[in-house]
């Protein structure tokens, strides 16, 4: 569930960062730690306690993957496209992955559940292919071990 | 409780992604068990690979899975029992003892975030050597180690850090990058992670010989591991003095901010590095002026990889000429090599420079996981050329690698077996650099888009001696006309899948699996 936003929270967390602007991209990490993306009513607030115009925000917003403008599923599923793990079937996992789930990459189920995203490399390259949800990653990932994952079993605590 | 069983279990993002976490909380649950967390030792195809201290020795176990563990006590493996699993005291695994650790040597050996155990085993002496003799004899040392930078462009270390040195201004920076976005490498996340206060040591080194008082670790979102591990070593690090004010009581000022990328791979490049630092988009920047006089803030700025800083450290306390003595003509000291994609024995292997790859592939990593002949390596990341089973005899060392038209990089090889289709390795090089140029320059932003388009057109057999000749064209474009490394390389994987394996273009191989 995304959490409302509330521009004194918006505040405190800029704040944090002593409202300054080479801060920006630290402070974006923490809007969408807490509300899971950055929505339009932060751009206008971050823009304005930085002394920075909307343009300078959103270009920031815009340029990098990891700041989302919609809110993602509960789970966002991210499976490694890179060449570690195509050379040990990433394509074919994200095949499964996209026909289990009904959708493509960088969309979410109809139930809201899980955002399909791919990512460039998680460092696990020893033991590809490499999945991660949330914040955990997953090595040596088949398409059973996938299913029991999205399943949301089989998580390595 | 002195008679506790201490066993290790690697808290270190391969061995948690199978399982480590909850192997290390069913040990802890175990009468008598003192579970410490180290970090890898790189035999990442043994993860999670836990050891039992025994004595003045340490015994193996890999790859221990949770459902092990009822069997593993069945076999007394507190006290060191034979067991399916049981691999030896961890010294005498060959993985481990054929390599020349020197950067490494702690990654694995101490519990990563016990500053205690840091110093037991040699920390905080080259930092200490360095305030003992001074910046300039410091800058010396690395300049006699040959020291070359690790992220990729190999950039002598001493005439970067010289250059700051003799910049003129009181505000300098170190700026650590450890944006690891190469498909295949993982060597500074597995440093981070296992010995994070090598960086941070090394960071203090670098600020102190060249007059920088600040430094920041720019740190990819991808690694959130990493991040947990690495800040609370800051932390620790400042409650003990060693950073702030008058660390070791001199009157070197030296503190690191961390910095978390997010999601961009060209942020890797040091000037858009320094932008994303700033707080911007991470676009490149021109050059002149370089980084070393205006890099951060406008500011003089060493801007160097984990592996070169964490090198230095060691380099200071063993001698640079020692380091030296390790390595293969201009290439001195080691390369943390790490092996992956498609290889029975995947991990990280530090090695002095000049090994084969074929040594490196055979006998380190076994081969292909899937047992199949090998057809392709690629080597150095994604802007990285595929090379050919016919060059698997050529050293590692940045060189000779030249020489055959690859680049070492960042030391990632990624291993293809026989069922590879070169053409989509190529195509996904074009389609990459497509999703990640940072659309400053035409040649990469541009450039990319088309050559996806080109490559579609030649598989499908259209005006197929065209559209090579137009690809070729396009890729000397990039080559000579991109601001950076991601549009002036990419043409490199593009180039050489071409060149060493013509078959996979032509039209009937297009459904090859």
């Amino acid at each position: 569930m995304a959490i409302r936003y509330n521009a004194s929270i918006a505040t405190e967390i800029i704040s944090s960062f002593d409202a300054r602007p080479e801060m920006l991209v630290q402070i974006l990490h923490a809007f969408v730690a807490r509300y899971s993306y950055i929505c339009k009513e932060a751009v206008i607030q971050i823009a304005h306690e930085l002394n920075l115009s909307r343009a300078d925000v959103h270009g920031v917003v815009s340029f990098y993957h990891d700041f989302r403008t919609e809110a993602p599923g509960k789970r966002v599923v991210k499976i490694c496209q890179a060449e570690s793990c195509q050379a040990m079937g990433s394509r074919s996992l994200t095949a499964h992955a996209e026909k289990v789930l009904g959708i493509t990459m960088n969309e979410t189920t109809s139930d809201g559940e899980i955002t399909l995203e791919p990512v460039y490399c998680l460092g696990n390259c020893a033991c590809s292919p490499a999945v991660m949800i949330d914040d955990d990653v997953y090595g040596r990932v088949d398409s059973n071990r996938l299913d029991t994952l999205l399943a949301g079993k089989g998580a390595l605590a | 409780m002195s008679d506790k069983v201490t066993v290790y279990v690697p808290n270190e993002t391969t061995a948690v992604s199978l399982g480590a976490n909850v192997v290390a909380e069913k040990i802890s649950a175990l009468d008598g068990t003192n579970v410490l967390r180290n970090g890898s030792w790189g035999a990442c195809w043994l993860e999670p690979l836990i050891e039992v201290v025994i004595g003045d020795q340490r015994i193996a176990y890999g790859p221990v899975m949770q459902d092990d563990i009822e069997s593993l006590v069945e076999a007394d493996f507190l006290h060191g029992g034979d067991h399916a699993l049981r691999l030896g005291p961890i010294n005498e695994i060959p993985y481990l003892s054929k390599q020349d650790r020197l950067t490494f040597f702690r990654v694995g050996l101490i519990e990563s975030l016990s500053i205690d155990d840091y110093r037991r085993h040699g920390g905080f002496k080259g930092i200490t050597k360095a305030l003992d003799v001074g910046p300039a004899a410091t800058l010396d040392e690395v300049k006699t180690s040959g020291l070359r930078g690790r992220g990729g462009a190999a950039f002598p270390t001493a005439i970067k850090w010289q250059t700051v040195a003799d910049a003129a201004g009181d505000q300098k920076y170190i700026a650590c990058n450890a944006d690891e976005g190469d498909s295949g490498t993982f060597s500074d996340r597995m440093l981070m992670e296992g010995d994070p206060f090598t960086l941070i040591e090394g960071m203090l080194i670098a600020g102190f010989a060249v007059g920088a008082n600040k430094g920041y670790v720019y740190l990819r979102s991808e690694y959130p591991l990493t991040k947990t591990i690495f800040s609370k070593a800051l932390e620790i690090a400042r409650a003990e003095g060693l950073l702030g004010k008058n660390i070791n009581k001199s009157d070197f000022d030296f503190d690191i901010e961390l910095h978390i990328g997010a999601g961009s791979y060209v942020c890797g490049e040091e000037t858009a590095m320094l932008e994303s630092l700033e707080g911007k988009a991470g676009t490149v920047r021109f050059r002149p002026p370089l980084p070393a006089l205006e890099g951060l803030f406008g500011k003089p700025t060493v801007v160097n990889n984990v592996i070169t800083l964490a090198s230095v450290p060691n380099i200071l306390s063993l001698g640079g000429e020692r380091y030296a003595g390790f390595g293969a003509g201009r290439s001195k000291g080691t390369l943390a090599f790490q092996l992956a994609g498609n290889i029975k024995r995947g991990g990280l292997v530090e090695k002095a420079f000049g090994l084969t790859m074929r040594e490196l592939i055979e006998d380190f990593g076994g081969g292909t996981a899937t047992g199949r002949d090998i057809r392709a390596v690629q080597v150095g990341g994604p802007l990285g050329a595929y090379i050919p089973t016919s060059d698997l005899d050529t050293p590692l060392d940045y060189e000779s690698f030249a020489e055959i038209g690859g680049m070492l990089g960042h030391g990632g090889i990624v291993v293809f077996d026989d069922t590879v289709d070169m053409a989509a390795q190529a195509r996904f090089a074009m389609e990459f650099c497509a999703i990640e140029s940072c659309g400053k320059c035409t040649p990469c932003r541009i450039g990319a888009v088309r050559g996806v388009e080109v490559i579609d057109r030649i598989l499908a057999d259209e005006n197929r001696e065209a559209n090579f000749e137009l690809l070729e064209d396009l890729c000397d474009t990039m080559i000579d006309g991109s601001l950076c490394a991601m549009g002036g390389l990419t043409p490199f994987p593009v180039q050489s899948a071409i060149k060493h394996f013509p078959e996979d273009f032509r039209p009937e191989c297009g459904d090859k699996q």
